[in-house]
């Protein structure tokens, strides 16, 4: 078992003939990502990368009977691509575009909720689940399929503890990236759920950053839902207040939202801390004892 | 993107929204007619700077003849205003926004922001205006609301209404204030709004609404659907060497430490900074370098870093996704040499190819710490500061 995505996964790419659409599509058929075609407005009936394009949503769902879409298009674009794609009836959305206006975040949001579409992202590195299916821009080599769900708000920092529970022999069941902005289509609560119900997960790894409080309300869920051991990473201890770090959501506000905040209330909810990047894996052996 | 209080007072206007009636100056030289044409006997003078505070800090002053105004506007206009909100060096004054003077019979709090918890746009009311609102949320809670609406809702007035409630408005003033929401929900829509705080909301001594300040917020992201917006940026008022990064598609963020950090990647680029920081380091700064770490973009990178004169030695820490670490390598080189960075540079390269990166950095001619385990390289970049 896994989350999210699988060998059974197929894969429609919203900008498919872009650069980024293109290389990141190369990358994940060639780690074995069963993309059954793409979608860029004016250029169906080409063909991409061995794979047919079509103009809209509809007629790839029509012709190709996907169950996920990945998209790369401008963040300009990015309302109507998901909402097209949720329409079109696809149920697992994967947006990687960076920027997108936090107001257009909140009527798509609100769209994908009535529709019961699962939106991962934007602003995210996206989900792999090893050996099987990658819908995302991070590099497939540091992953190694195994018993670690990992879950995160920043794609290199998601990296850094892939790259230590492979380095250790867990390997990963899935990993989530959901993403840096401020409305998230998922959070780390609705990840969380998915890795307590599959069975190949054996520990949770959540690496979260300053801003908003979306840390304390996985802590609070955490303590009431979660059987199988957390372990937590929290960037930002040396951010200043006010100062907006790389990602949109990441700003300690009002003197809320700081890394010192998180980590007690995650340490209250029984979760285990890494105090230092570099000790995430170690602290997943330490928990696991072995 | 912020505006200044003058910026967002005249998208009130536009919005049909209560502000006084004034007009901003640049030079002590306009002070007269501005009064004139304002008319009255006794106007305010408000510095404009992209800080809140003003008022504690005499960057806003009541005036009751122009000399004063002129004397006001020599004494602010190209220098710095430093308030509690600002660093110690402050922000310069460039602009004076002349008002017409207010009697104020009470001081409300208004605001809206984007709560990430409800998702959606809430309204803050408080009766306690003019003070530090987190000040209020902590001591006097009881007096705040806080009010979720959805642009478009049939059931907007009655929202504004319990925000009404809660300020203790009459039946004129809560019919003012019904369209006062509805307007300012327009307003934070259609122009992108993160941010909207007027504090204070005033009643006037005629007992009337008015909005005596307002701090408006855009959202950077949404900048490409308003021109008219992007015009309103005020580049004195950020940090020089944060505009440049920002120009450069970078993000850079001072601190006051003295180890430079180049990092892809925003969580990992506070990572780092923390783990320096666990090694009994000091980050100088947080640097995003972006994805694709380019020679050119490494460059800039540099370029920017070492403006900073505290700086003593830079910890290049790349986890090679997508992109190789022998090509990140290669134009980590050429960008230290096109730079002619004199200070050590500790690198780290992690990810794709990460071990032909580091043999291409060790056989370079020049002196570079190539360090793959990321505490080894810190702890090395700590040791090099001291």
């Amino acid at each position: 078992m896994s989350i999210l995505v699988n060998k059974d996964t197929r894969l429609i790419v919203q900008g498919f003939t872009g650069s980024q659409g293109t290389l990141h599509s190369e990358q994940s058929i060639e780690y074995g990502t069963n993309i059954v075609g793409g979608v860029t407005p004016g250029k169906g009936g080409m063909e991409h990368l061995g794979k047919p394009v079509f103009n809209s949503m509809d007629e790839a769902v029509e012709e190709l009977d996907p169950n996920a879409s990945i998209i790369f298009v401008p963040a300009k674009f990015c309302k109507e691509s998901i909402i097209e794609s949720a329409q079109a009836g696809i149920k697992l959305i994967v947006c990687i575009t960076e920027g997108i206006p936090t107001l257009d975040m909140l009527e798509v949001k609100k769209r994908i909720d009535d529709l019961g579409v699962r939106l991962i992202g934007p602003n995210c590195p996206g989900v792999i689940t090893p050996g099987e299916a990658k819908l995302g821009i991070m590099p497939g080599n540091i992953h190694k399929p195994g018993s670690i769900g990992i879950i995160s708000r920043s794609g290199t920092l998601t990296y850094e503890a892939v790259k230590q529970t492979t380095d250790l022999g867990f390997g990963q069941s899935s990993c989530v990236g959901i993403g840096g902005d401020p409305i998230p289509g998922s959070s780390f609560i609705d990840m969380l759920k998915l890795f307590e119900d599959d069975d190949q997960t054996e520990a949770i790894v959540l690496v979260g950053e300053i801003g908003g409080n979306a840390e304390e309300a996985a802590a609070e869920y955490i303590k009431n839902n979660v059987t199988k051991p957390v372990i937590s990473y929290i960037a930002g201890q040396t951010a200043p207040a006010g100062k907006r770090m790389g990602h949109a959501g990441a700003i300690i506000a009002g003197g809320k939202g700081t890394a010192k905040d998180k980590i007690e209330k995650l340490k209250e909810c029984g979760v285990h801390i890494a105090d230092n990047l570099v000790s995430i894996g170690s602290k997943v052996a330490e928990v696991l004892q072995r | 993107m912020n505006l200044h209080e003058y910026q967002g007072k005249a998208l009130f206007a536009e919005y049909n929204l209560p502000v006084s009636k004034g007009k901003i100056i640049y030079s002590a030289d306009e002070v007269t007619d501005a009064c004139n044409e304002i008319g009255g006997t006794s106007w305010v003078v408000k510095a404009q700077v992209h800080a809140g505070g003003r008022g504690k800090s005499g960057g806003v002053q009541l005036i009751n003849t122009p000399e004063d105004g002129i004397k006001f506007a020599e004494k602010w206009l190209g220098n710095n205003l430093v308030t509690y909100q600002t660093d110690a060096k402050g922000q310069p004054v460039n602009s004076i926004l002349i008002e017409e003077c207010t009697n104020i019979s009470q001081e409300l709090y208004l605001s809206a922001v984007i709560d990430r918890d409800s998702q959606k746009i809430v309204f803050i009311g408080s009766s306690e205006g003019g003070v530090n609102i987190e000040d209020v949320a902590k001591n006097m809670p009881e007096k705040i609301i806080y009010q979720g609406v959805v642009y478009g809702d049939k059931s907007l007035p009655d929202s504004a209404l319990n925000i009404a409630k809660v300020l203790k408005l009459n039946d004129i003033q809560t019919n003012q204030f019904i369209s006062m929401i509805d307007n300012l929900l327009r307003l934070f829509v259609e122009k992108d709004l993160s941010l909207l705080e007027i504090n204070p909301l005033v009643i006037t001594d005629s007992g009337d609404l008015l909005c005596l300040d307002a701090k408006v917020n855009i959202d950077s992201n949404a900048l490409f659907r308003h021109p008219e917006l992007l015009e309103m940026y005020d580049e004195t008022q950020e940090d020089p060497q944060e505009a440049e990064a920002a120009k450069n598609d970078l993000s850079y963020v001072s601190l006051d430490g003295n180890i430079g950090c180049m990092v892809n990647g925003a969580g990992l680029a506070m990572g780092t900074m923390d783990t320096i920081k666990f090694y009994g380091g000091n980050p100088a700064n947080f640097l995003d370098v972006g994805g694709t770490a380019t020679q050119e973009r490494v460059a800039k990178a540099f370029k920017i870093i070492l403006e900073d004169p505290d700086v003593k030695v830079v910890l290049v820490n790349i986890f090679g996704g997508i992109v190789r670490c022998d090509l990140i390598a290669k134009g980590i080189i050429a960008a230290i040499k096109e730079v002619e960075v004199k200070i050590p540079v500790v690198v780290r390269l992690e990810g794709n190819s990460a071990d032909k990166g580091s043999k291409i950095l060790s056989k370079a001619d020049i002196k570079i710490d190539s360090i793959n385990d990321l505490a080894d390289a810190a702890k090395k970049a700590v040791e090099l500061a001291k």
